[in-house]
């Protein structure tokens, strides 16, 4: 809205304040100021919320009203901002990492380790695989323009392909771990051939038909997957053959130290950061080399591609299989995480939230994906912890709601804000001059 | 047989309802080549405001629940056709003309934002409401198996069939219709000539929230329950129908979704319940990889 030719840009703002309150008034009339819910007869009963509505129509209006005078204020005529001068911050990746490395040991020396269990697992370990999920995903996603909204079919078939796998063939799990990579890969390869000649979106829907469909088949094939209930009781992790397990044989006695569950977790920890290091490192020289390059043109412009004579059909299917392979990966390190697998972990919310860490990220930066694992996958852990919230929000205040919630908004907002990511530090190699784009 | 024509009749009813939902697809990728991911997740909103005015208009005001079903109708589509224009405005407007995929990514986030908000707002369990217009109508007796024709289906498919003729008037011999096919076939062009883009483009969202509205207020007739999480999997279904028909083309999504309601409850009955879904999503990844265009959709070529 440009409105510096109006008299008084206050009475204006004002004006579309108004306007936008009526707007949400609408938005909000039965859905937020009021709430069904079944009382002792189990039948549904309304209560009225009039002050959160209230709260909600003043906050449409001030938003408006501040985005109005704002606007406004705003010069019209801007000149595009120059590049800025790249700060060298050579010393910050080797701090991060010994960060990163002693992030663990840190969290046992000063919790004890009882109370580094959970520093450890959920904000250690889980923010890494979804890290390596996210870095993972970036290959197809960031590097070669595929929307993928089935990658979570994938790391299904890493986690159960282990669950499986561990108790029947009775194979250490380092051998496990490339064989559920490779078989996600496999997966990749399948999905991925019937849909090369699709378009963009319909490329997309297809494989959230794909994963849904594996989704189904893991609730409803009793015999092998064991349905809703989920696999449980396959072999876990171990260290060279030391399993972590209370006793003489066990890791903990090997090395004389007292048996803490938390030994366990830290391995884990290191194992999924070296795998989170390795899928970065692929995809990073990948781009240098011939393959990646194609990626990123087909990314671009498939067309333009095909006219070059690149084989698109190969340079996608390698894109959906290397991605599929570290969801493999990821997968198999899920099932040795929980100890358990069920369908319930491969629903569509959690294609959408690794595809939000990519989207975040900026597709194709890989310390953009890292960031944005660590804030949605973080901040809805450090959401829970904030036991004040529940006071406010009430017993059932649940924070995975609302960090689907915000992460849903944030998607909105990075697409029409800022498409090229949080960290949008990955320059293009050549740049053209501006053209239309086609309507 | 009896088995079969009573299944007949449940799969039209509940084909028309993805028929209604589809068209919302249909009309978007037409005129803006978008998938509207979130439409799924506006059909379940406005089941949740229909929910929510029904138990409104019938206990706090006692009003009879024909007269409250009729009202209820109007002012969710009305207040449906709002959130999709505020939806289209906040999320989708500034994206013409940005990547390929910035608008289906968006759309995922509306859709994320959507189930969650409901979920948020309402609780993420069960909603169920008494039943209404019970009474069914006998159509074979004495065989192996009564088949039956509810009162609820005779609304659903009269009403899906009054709004969709309603719904042709409008796009074939009204202005506006016709703004909206110029906008589909040629956006710039029609510019050029004098149409206003933006508003065809915010009226087509609103004309497939309404449309949508309608098949969520059905919804809710018919099974009696609704939850935050029923967005996704009618949406889908509702898109593999506008799929199946040819996206873009109108009939062809009545077309689809009655096809899809008729496979789904045939398949059930026939095969396998559990794996009902599972015959949906395969149409939809048979149909886009082999025939694209769908049964009555023109072949989308792609120029350079």
């Amino acid at each position: 809205m440009t409105l510096s030719a109006s008299p008084s840009p206050f009475a204006h703002a004002f004006k579309d304040a108004a306007i936008a309150t009526l707007i949400v008034a609408g938005l909000g009339f039965p859905i937020i100021a009021y709430r069904a819910d079944p009382d002792f007869n189990n039948m549904l009963a309304l209560t009225s919320r009039w002050p959160l509505f209230f709260i909600f129509c003043g906050l449409g209006f001030a938003l408006r009203f501040a985005l109005s005078i704002w606007g406004a204020r705003k010069k019209p005529s801007q000149a595009p901002a120059a590049p800025r001068e790249k700060a060298k911050r050579g010393w910050l990746p080797p701090l991060g990492l010994l960060a990163i490395l002693a992030y663990p040991l840190v969290m046992l020396a000063v919790m004890g380790p009882q109370g580094a269990l959970k520093w450890v697992d959920t904000y250690g370990v889980q923010i890494l695989l979804y890290i390596l999920l996210g870095w993972g995903l970036n290959i197809t996603v960031g590097l070669a323009g595929l929307l993928d909204l089935g990658y979570v079919a994938f790391y299904a078939v890493g986690a159960y392909g282990y669950a499986l796998l561990a108790p029947m063939t009775g194979l250490s799990f380092w051998a496990l771990l490339p064989i559920c990579g490779a078989l996600a890969a496999l997966w990749g390869f399948c999905i991925g051939f019937p849909i090369l000649r699709l378009r963009g979106d319909y490329l997309a829907i297809v494989t959230l038909a794909f994963a849904e469909i594996v989704r189904i088949v893991l609730v409803n094939w009793d015999v092998v997957t064991h349905g809703e209930a989920g696999l449980f009781g396959f072999p876990g992790v171990s260290f060279f053959g030391l399993p972590f397990i209370p006793g003489p044989r066990g890791f903990d006695a090997h090395f004389g130290l007292k048996f803490a569950g938390v030994h366990k977790l830290i391995f884990l920890y290191y194992l999924v950061l070296a795998l989170a290091i390795l899928a970065n490192f692929v995809s990073i020289r990948l781009r240098r080399l011939p393959l990646g390059r194609a990626w990123e043109a087909l990314r671009e412009d498939e067309i333009a591609c095909r006219a070059l004579g690149l084989d698109t059909a190969n340079i996608k299917l390698t894109a959906f299989a290397l991605g599929a392979f570290f969801a493999g990966v990821a997968g198999c390190l899920f099932a040795l995480r929980q100890g358990f697998v069920s369908p319930s972990s491969f629903t569509f919310t959690e294609s959408a939230t690794i595809l939000a860490i990519v989207v975040l990220g900026g597709r194709g930066s890989q310390l953009g994906v890292a960031m944005a694992a660590v804030l949605i996958v973080g901040a809805s852990e450090v959401l829970r912890e904030l036991t004040f919230l529940k006071a406010i929000f009430g017993e059932d205040f649940d924070p995975t709601q609302y960090r689907m919630l915000l992460v849903g908004m944030a998607m909105v907002a990075m697409m029409n804000l800022r498409p090229r990511g949080l960290v949008s530090s990955r320059e293009p190699t050549i740049v053209l001059k501006e053209t239309e784009a086609p309507a | 047989m009896e088995i079969f024509l009573q299944q007949l009749i449940n799969g039209v009813t509940l084909g028309s309802i993805y028929g209604l939902i589809a068209i919302g697809y249909t009309m978007v990728f037409g005129i803006i080549g978008m998938v509207n991911f979130a439409h799924g997740d506006v059909f379940m909103l406005s089941a949740f405001i229909a929910l929510l005015l029904l138990l409104l208009l019938t206990q706090t005001l006692a009003v009879p629940a024909a007269l409250a079903f009729g009202l209820v109708l109007f002012v969710t589509m009305a207040l449906t056709a709002l959130w999709n224009f505020a939806i289209e405005r906040v999320a989708y407007r500034r994206l013409r003309g940005s990547f390929r995929l910035a608008p289906l990514i968006s759309a995922i986030g509306m859709s994320t934002f959507l189930a969650n908000f409901v979920t948020v707002t309402q609780g993420p369990n069960n909603k169920s409401i008494p039943p209404v217009f019970d009474h069914v109508i006998a159509i074979t007796q004495g065989g192996a198996y009564d088949v039956t024709l509810s009162y609820k289906q005779i609304l659903i498919v009269g009403v899906t069939a009054i709004l969709l003729a309603a719904f042709w008037f409008v796009v074939q011999k009204t202005s506006l219709g016709r703004a909206q096919r110029a906008c589909e076939q040629d956006a710039k062009m029609a510019a050029l000539l004098g149409v206003d883009v933006d508003s065809t483009i915010a009226l087509t969202f609103v004309i497939g929230a309404a449309l949508a509205a309608v098949a969520g207020c059905l919804f809710l007739l018919h099974y009696g329950v609704v939850k935050s999480s029923d967005g996704f999997v009618p949406g889908v279904k509702a898109f593999t129908a506008a799929v199946l028909g040819g996206i873009g083309s109108l009939p062809g999504a009545v077309l689809g979704g009655l096809a899809i309601g008729l496979i789904e409850t045939l398949w059930g009955q026939y095969f396998s319940s559990d794996y009902k879904d599972v015959a949906a999503f395969s149409i939809l990844a048979i149909t886009l990889i082999f025939m694209p265009s769908g049964l009555l959709g023109r072949p989308d070529v792609e120029k350079v």
